[in-house]
């Protein structure tokens, strides 16, 4: 069956209370779609590219109970990490994948989750390893220059933030005041402090689906930077995010066996 | 009072010359890497040739994303302070839309209302439009269902509208026929009969009027909440509008001084209203959401007589999930209370 | 020939501090500059930003009588960045005002009327203005009567003037606190404000309430004065919303149609039960 005859099965039998999917948007985009009842899930479809497990962790969301979601890799990795961040437990969210021929399942569960994953590795879209190998092969000065450009766009919307399934504290580092670590403002520091900060703190946790840059309504490439920390950590730490239900943040773990040698 | 004339494709560059000349900074729209976005430009084929909006609005001109209010030194038992009302520089948009140019006054409603905000009136003040009418829109634009239109002359000191050659000039304020008089010769007779055919066409979406009139009586409606469920609660939508005008003020400062800026907020954060005491008047995105459209097409009419809204299908476009503005809002005027 | 700017507050001197309970105090403020000191003037119900520099700005009712000159007073709980960095200062130190902003309490229209005035805890500083604004013009008004309480006795604000209304003839003062909130020689009342309202059983004739408490107090007031028969147009209270600018522009107050800034912070029951419940 199709995402909306699934959702239809879901919702009539109370499983779920909403099904999110997606549906056509303006000028021929896909947007995120809520269905709650059979009748919404009409125009459900997996068409379209946000990341919908942003949405799990967001109180509205979580409190029209347990949800179903249009699954692809990315979202199943963010599911797993958000699962090994505490942030749901497995039960809370029923993802649904698609096979090529339209056939949607069910996932249940983390280890169903984790053994469908280990069948599509994570890959890099081309235009985004060929981005990063250009920032790669730059100076450090055109680096500078080159985000210093892009970043003087910034207005400090936070729809980068916003839009990251992994971005889902209620008192985000930006919102505090006493100190006040980042400042508030769009000029040239706190529009470098903040997406550095950003940076750091998706290290390791980013499932590297780019809604971050899609999100950006002045097109600064900001995926680029977070990309570049995950893939710093998955060469220097041997893990990625949204491997497994039950991670260890790389930069927060020690083990006897860490290859790191410095601490010891 | 327009006086019509038409401009050559030619006569332009003698324009921006002329503007140039007379110390003006010029801003347009130019292509950026397949957007567009507002800029400095010399001349006129810096310009962006085929484009319906750019992301950002032209509020930037006059309400700037930072703006430093004042600034004090510090010294034991001493503050001085130090006023920063800016010196602002000629400057003159060019190529805005009808929509943009018609957002200054909802701007000006709430920046002079009751008091007087030297900033915005310093950067208005020095500012001159020369708008480009539409020939094209895209499915986000809604100018027609909120007042507006394609061939707008709210807001512009000069309106252009494309056409065969050249443009069709309409010189239509003081600024505008100051600008007239620094190039006369490239401003030639011409009758504007011909005006609507050039534009795009752009049927109106909805009522306005009754959908303003409908509004107190949908405030407890469920339709908010469920129409919030895909919004992110980011700015985007507030950040990118040319008539949304929420800010925050913030101090930066260290033991031997600081200064106040003031920077572009939205109502769509949790934050916005969170009270000191952790009570949060607007704490759901609904609630949230039912704001900004409350704002725009209830308040705003109820206390400036004018709309929070021009119809520029900005916050769509921006938008990371699509909240259609026009299409929320077809949604209200259909639904029962 | 560029416009005054709005945001520019008046230097202030802090001329005394008191204590009032734990977390709040109040600042006596003099203008640094004696021609703002000779010009300025206010009304009782306005507010203002106070400033600590390198800190922020934070909005406070004006807690000071209008018919007293030559200071203002503020009283503020310290809760967060701003009012950390206003109860670090000492006497004689500079902080930032500005205002008078907002709407005010047309006490001239309740000449010949009772007055009754119900607060709670840390809300009784605006009624505070309004109160000595009444004793200053004590035969304007017939029957006087405060009811107020805090959770316990040290979170009374305002001790010595508590004490001074209380020894008034012509002021019937009903101070209260909560159950448990009682030290062994308290002499006030014991019970929730709502209860005390009850027991004092004012009466709706001729009368003005002015009720200012936390939300919860509020809640639970305004049903016992319905009860009583207390109509919406002879209650008034007054709102604090989250504010900046004070003046109508950052929209940070806006509730409805009002601007809590502008429109308030002073309200009948009446306006507010016009405007949706989103402060």
């Amino acid at each position: 069956m199709d995402l909306r005859e699934k959702a239809k099965q879901l919702l009539e039998s109370g499983e779920v209370k909403a099904v999110l999917g997606f549906e056509p948007g303006t000028h021929g985009t896909r947007r995120p779609a809520f269905a709650r009842s059979a009748a919404r899930s009409e125009k459900l479809t997996f068409d379209g590219e946000q990341n919908l497990a942003s949405y799990v962790t967001r109180k509205e969301v979580k409190r029209l109970g347990r949800v179903a979601l249009a699954a692809k890799p990315d979202t199943l990795r963010a599911l797993l990490q958000l699962m090994a961040e505490r942030q749901i437990k497995e039960q809370d969210v029923l993802p649904l994948i698609e096979d090529g021929a339209g056939q949607v399942s069910e996932l249940a569960g983390a280890e169903a989750i984790e053994q469908h994953l280990a069948l599509s590795p994570k890959e890099l879209k081309p235009e985004d390893r060929a981005l990063l190998d250009r920032l790669g092969k730059m100076t450090r000065q055109e680096r500078w220059d080159f985000w210093q450009g892009e970043l003087a766009r910034c207005v400090k919307c936070y729809a980068c933030r916003s839009s990251c399934p992994m971005c889902y504290c209620e008192h985000c580092t930006m919102d505090c005041n006493r100190p006040q670590w980042v400042p508030v403002p769009s000029h040239a520091l706190g529009n470098l402090e903040y997406h550095m900060t950003r940076a750091m703190h998706l290290a390791g946790r980013c499932v590297e689906c780019g809604d971050c840059g899609r999100a950006c309504p002045v097109g600064i490439p900001v995926h680029l930077l977070t990309f570049n920390a995950e893939e710093s950590v998955h060469a220097q730490f041997g893990q990625r995010a949204g491997a497994s239900s039950k991670l260890d943040y790389a930069l927060s773990t020690f083990r006897p066996d860490d290859k790191e040698t410095f601490i010891r | 009072m327009a006086d019509t004339y038409q401009l050559s494709s030619a006569s332009l560059d003698l324009l921006f010359a002329a503007l140039a000349a007379d110390g003006r900074r010029i801003l347009a729209p130019t292509d950026r890497d397949g957007r567009s976005e507002l800029n400095p430009v010399s001349s006129p084929a810096q310009v962006a040739r085929d484009y319906v909006q750019t992301a950002l609005s032209a509020k930037e001109t006059v309400f700037p994303k930072v703006e430093q209010l004042l600034s004090y030194t510090l010294k034991p038992g001493e503050v001085d302070l130090a006023d920063a009302v800016p010196k602002a520089r000629p400057t003159v948009l060019f190529g805005i839309r009808p929509c943009e140019a018609s957002a200054f006054a909802a701007l000006d409603a709430v920046f002079n209302w009751d008091t007087r905000d030297a900033f915005f009136n310093a950067r208005l003040e020095q500012l001159a439009v020369i708008g480009m009418g539409c020939t094209r829109r895209d499915d986000a634009c809604f100018c027609t269902s909120v007042g507006g239109g394609p061939g707008s002359t709210k807001g512009s000191d000069i309106l252009l509208t494309p056409m065969a050659g050249g443009y069709l000039a309409e010189v239509l304020t003081d600024k505008g026929r100051a600008i007239q008089a620094l190039a006369p010769d490239a401003f030639q007779p011409a009758d504007g009969a011909g005006k609507a055919a050039l534009l795009a066409d752009v049927p109106a979406a909805f009522d306005q009027p009754a959908l303003t009139a409908k509004l107190p009586a949908l405030f407890d409606s469920p339709l908010w909440a469920e129409q919030a469920l895909r919004c992110v609660g980011c700015g985007a939508c507030a950040f990118v509008c040319p008539t949304c005008v929420c800010f925050d003020i913030q101090e930066e400062a260290d033991k031997a001084g600081g200064r106040r800026l003031r920077a572009w907020d939205s109502c769509g954060y949790h934050m916005f209203t969170l009270h000191a005491s952790g009570h949060n008047p607007r704490e759901t995105q609904g609630a949230r959401w039912r704001q900004r459209v409350y704002h725009k097409f209830s308040y705003y009419p109820e206390r400036y007589g004018k709309l929070g809204c021009v119809g520029c299908g900005k916050c769509t476009r921006a938008c990371p999930v699509d909240m259609n503005l026009q299409e929320h809002l077809v949604e209200a005027s259909q639904v029962n209370p | 020939m560029s416009e005054p700017n709005i945001y520019l507050p008046y230097l202030m001197r802090i001329a005394q501090i008191t204590q009032e309970a734990p977390g709040v105090r109040t600042f006596r403020l003099e203008f640094v500059d004696q021609a703002a000191a000779d010009s300025f003037s206010f009304r009782t119900g306005q507010f203002g930003l106070y400033s600590s520099f390198g800190d922020g700005e934070s909005t406070f009712c004006i807690a000071s009588s209008p018919t007293r000159k030559g200071y203002i007073e503020c009283t503020f709980r310290e809760t967060g960045r701003v009012t950390a960095g206003l109860a670090d200062k000492e006497v004689g130190d500079i902080v930032g005002f500005r205002g008078p902003y907002g709407n005010v309490f047309p006490i001239e229209d309740w000449k010949g009327k009772n007055l009754i005035f119900i607060a709670g805890g840390i809300a009784l500083p605006p009624l505070r203005s309004v109160i000595w604004n009444c004793l200053d013009q004590r035969d304007w008004f017939k029957d006087i009567t405060i009811v107020y309480g805090a959770r316990s006795v040290a979170d009374l604000v305002y001790k010595h003037e508590l004490k001074a209304w209380q020894e008034r003839p012509d002021v019937n003062l009903l101070c209260t606190v909560d159950p448990g909130g009682e030290t062994p020689d308290w002499t006030g009342k014991v019970g929730f404000v709502p209860l005390i309202v009850e027991q004092a059983d004012p009466s709706p004739e001729n009368t003005i309430a002015l009720v200012c408490g936390p939300p919860i107090m509020i809640k639970l007031t305004l049903p016992v004065l319905h009860k009583l028969g207390f109509t919406p147009e002879s209650i008034y209270t007054t709102l604090e919303n989250r504010m900046k600018c004070g003046l109508g522009k950052c929209g940070r107050c806006n509730t409805g149609s009002s601007y809590v800034c502008k429109d308030g912070p002073v309200y009948t029951l009446e306006q507010l039960n016009r405007l949706p419940a989103e402060y």
